[in-house]
């Protein structure tokens, strides 16, 4: 097939385009990680782009490394990844099973009433007053209870039941099998794809999360990560840890990149292995959402 | 009549209710695995939907949803009359209108020149590297604006090449939007490009093979088999985002307004968190977050219903 001149013109575009854009996305980090690595004092005074550390040195990851926060952080985000995660997507794959089920009558029943809470919510006072109510106010049930099911990957999983096909579970229902042994002996082996797409997905919102930990929680000592990160990030209050580190204003900035740096890294690194396992996920959701 | 009537409507009851034992029997260790589930869905769902109820009255813990007292609309008319209500309207509209006409296409635009893109490898480079912002969190993110917007960043150091004085970006009202879309085009492009990707991929190749042979240039297959292609997807996503008009979320706002920028970066949702959270206005706040999402859903609907009538396509 001929190409025409203008078609070459828009690929050589495209590839331009399109490195520009990797460009764009990345640089932010890089700048970060070359910011942390930098010379406090030479970093404050330094101007434009940043193509590699300034006075290369790692004071700023000595001072956060030792900072009491930014451990309390990582060990409660861990704490909160093992335990909602699991108890997320116990839930999840058990609901999915359920509302999977054809053949019982009050499981349509059963779906009309979560995918409605998909279009209505109480709202943001409510919900906050109801879980106070439930007396689990500055604890880490408010953190991980109301969010134990995500009805959109409820529907993920559902999807992903619906599809294995009936002749399955029908020459297990003769063997004698009960629901809880079909799912868990038979149907489960065949879903393992899509569980670990759900069990990403909860990862990444456990990780992420911050706000509910923010309205929920007074006890500085279960603060996740993600609050600790936005005491120092957003708040601006490295004061406590620049003393530590002596020099006051210039250390806080490079404080601050070795912070997001540091917060960061563990999702870098796992990303590039993972990409593949997220995307799926849109694709299933995208066949029934 | 009457008596057959009702006759008949109980042996039909008896014939249901003999249905529904039956369908215990069989299933009740599928009822008993999706107690749990339902317990969630009631406790953390259904229960602060019922709790809405407080925005018609004046909430106050000590005596509860139930014990508080009416107060019928009042809530709604101070929001009405409240100085704040057009500055809040004014901002939510700006802030949504804006991600609608510049965030929504993006990744539209996006997955077209990917799918442009000959290269397998490069290809996947691409996609590796613009989905990865979605995966950093938000307040990393917030984190990174703050950095790269204040006076001292980079960007500055451009623009003084250029001429321009130093600002903070996000201490003026005037840049709070700017930088809220941008930022949100780098954050969600990328990610939100997967879904269009994936509808490209199912588009008929005969009818490029077809279009080929009658001569049509690339960008004319563009226009009239790969867009008429992957338009129920867009058409799609266009009716969730109209459902979400009003649904500014408050998350990335809070990390990023202050009360200098409250101006124009003050919406409904931020408004609730601070007069319900912080304030403790609970009823008043309860019911401006009713209101937000009356409008939602009535956005939702008449959405659909326009998309229904012009090409078919519907949520439900």
């Amino acid at each position: 097939m001929q190409i025409s001149r203008g078609q070459k013109m828009f690929n050589v575009f495209n590839y331009i385009l399109m490195i520009f854009l990797m460009t764009v996305t990345l640089y932010p980090f890089l700048y970060v990680a070359f910011a942390s690595l930098s010379n406090s004092v030479e970093f404050m005074s330094h101007q434009g782009l940043l193509l590699a550390p300034v006075g290369f040195n790692l004071n700023a990851y000595k001072i956060v490394l030792k900072e009491e926060m930014i451990a309390i952080g990582f060990r409660n985000t861990l704490f909160l990844l093992v335990t909602s995660v699991s108890l997320q997507v116990t839930l999840t794959v058990v609901g999915a099973y359920v509302i999977s089920r054809k053949n019982a009558i009050l499981v349509p029943l059963f779906t009309k009433l979560i995918i409605v809470t998909m279009f209505f919510s109480g709202g943001l006072i409510p919900f906050y007053l109801n879980v106070r109510s439930l007396g689990m106010d500055n604890s880490f049930a408010a953190l991980i209870f109301p969010v134990a099911i995500n009805t959109f990957n409820l529907i993920i999983m559902r999807t992903a039941f619906i599809t294995i096909p009936n002749s399955m579970e029908e020459s297990a229902m003769i063997d004698g099998a009960g629901p809880v042994s079909i799912l868990f002996k038979i149907l489960l082996p065949l879903v393992i794809p899509t569980v670990m797409v759900i069990v990403l997905y909860y990862s990444v919102s456990v990780w992420n999360s911050w706000f509910n930990a923010m309205i929920f929680l007074r006890n500085r000592k279960l603060f996740p990560l993600q609050l600790v990160l936005r005491e120092t990030l957003i708040l601006n209050s490295t004061n406590a840890m620049a003393q530590t580190g002596r020099d006051s204003e210039g250390v806080s900035e490079t404080i601050q990149y070795a912070i997001m740096m540091i917060a960061t890294l563990p999702i870098l690194v796992v990303y590039p292995f993972l990409q593949k396992y997220f995307v799926k996920g849109v694709m299933i959701g995208a066949v029934k959402g | 009549m009457r008596y057959k009537k009702g006759k008949i409507i109980s042996m039909i009851a008896g014939e249901k209710s003999k249905v529904y034992i039956k369908d215990l029997k069989r299933n009740y260790s599928l009822y008993l695995m999706a107690l749990p589930i339902l317990a969630f869905y009631i406790l953390f769902h259904y229960k602060p939907m019922y709790g809405v109820i407080i925005a018609f009255k004046n909430f106050s813990p000590a005596k509860g949803v139930i014990g508080s007292e009416w107060v019928g609309i009042k809530h709604f008319i101070d929001f009405f009359c409240n100085p704040y209500f057009f500055r809040l309207m004014k901002n939510t509209l700006v802030i949504s209108l804006s991600t609608l006409v510049f965030s929504f296409p993006a990744p539209i635009i996006l997955a077209l020149l990917i799918n442009e893109i000959r290269s397998k490898w490069f290809s996947r480079i691409v996609q590796l590297i613009v989905y990865l912002p979605h995966f950093i969190s938000l307040v990393v993110v917030c984190g990174l604006i703050l950095k790269f917007t204040s006076d001292k960043s980079i960007i500055n150091d451009i623009a003084v090449l250029f001429g321009h004085e130093r600002v903070s970006f996000l201490n003026h009202p005037k840049y709070f939007v700017p930088v809220y879309v941008i930022s949100d085009i780098w954050q969600s492009a990328g990610w939100n490009s997967i879904i269009y990707l994936a509808a490209l991929t199912s588009v008929e190749q005969q009818l490029y093979e077809a279009a080929i042979i009658d001569g049509a240039s690339r960008w004319r297959q563009t226009l009239h088999i790969t867009i008429p292609g992957i338009a129920p997807t867009i058409i799609t996503m266009f009716i969730l985002r109209i459902g979400n008009m009003l649904n500014v979320g408050y998350e990335k706002i809070i990390l990023l307004y202050n009360p200098v920028t409250y101006e124009t970066a003050d919406v409904i949702s931020t408004y609730v968190y601070r007069k319900g959270l912080i304030e403790n206005s609970w009823s008043f706040s309860t019911a401006v977050g009713l209101f937000n999402s009356i409008i939602n859903f009535t956005l939702l609907i008449f959405a659909n219903r326009l998309s229904r009538k012009i090409n078919e396509i519907s949520l439900w």
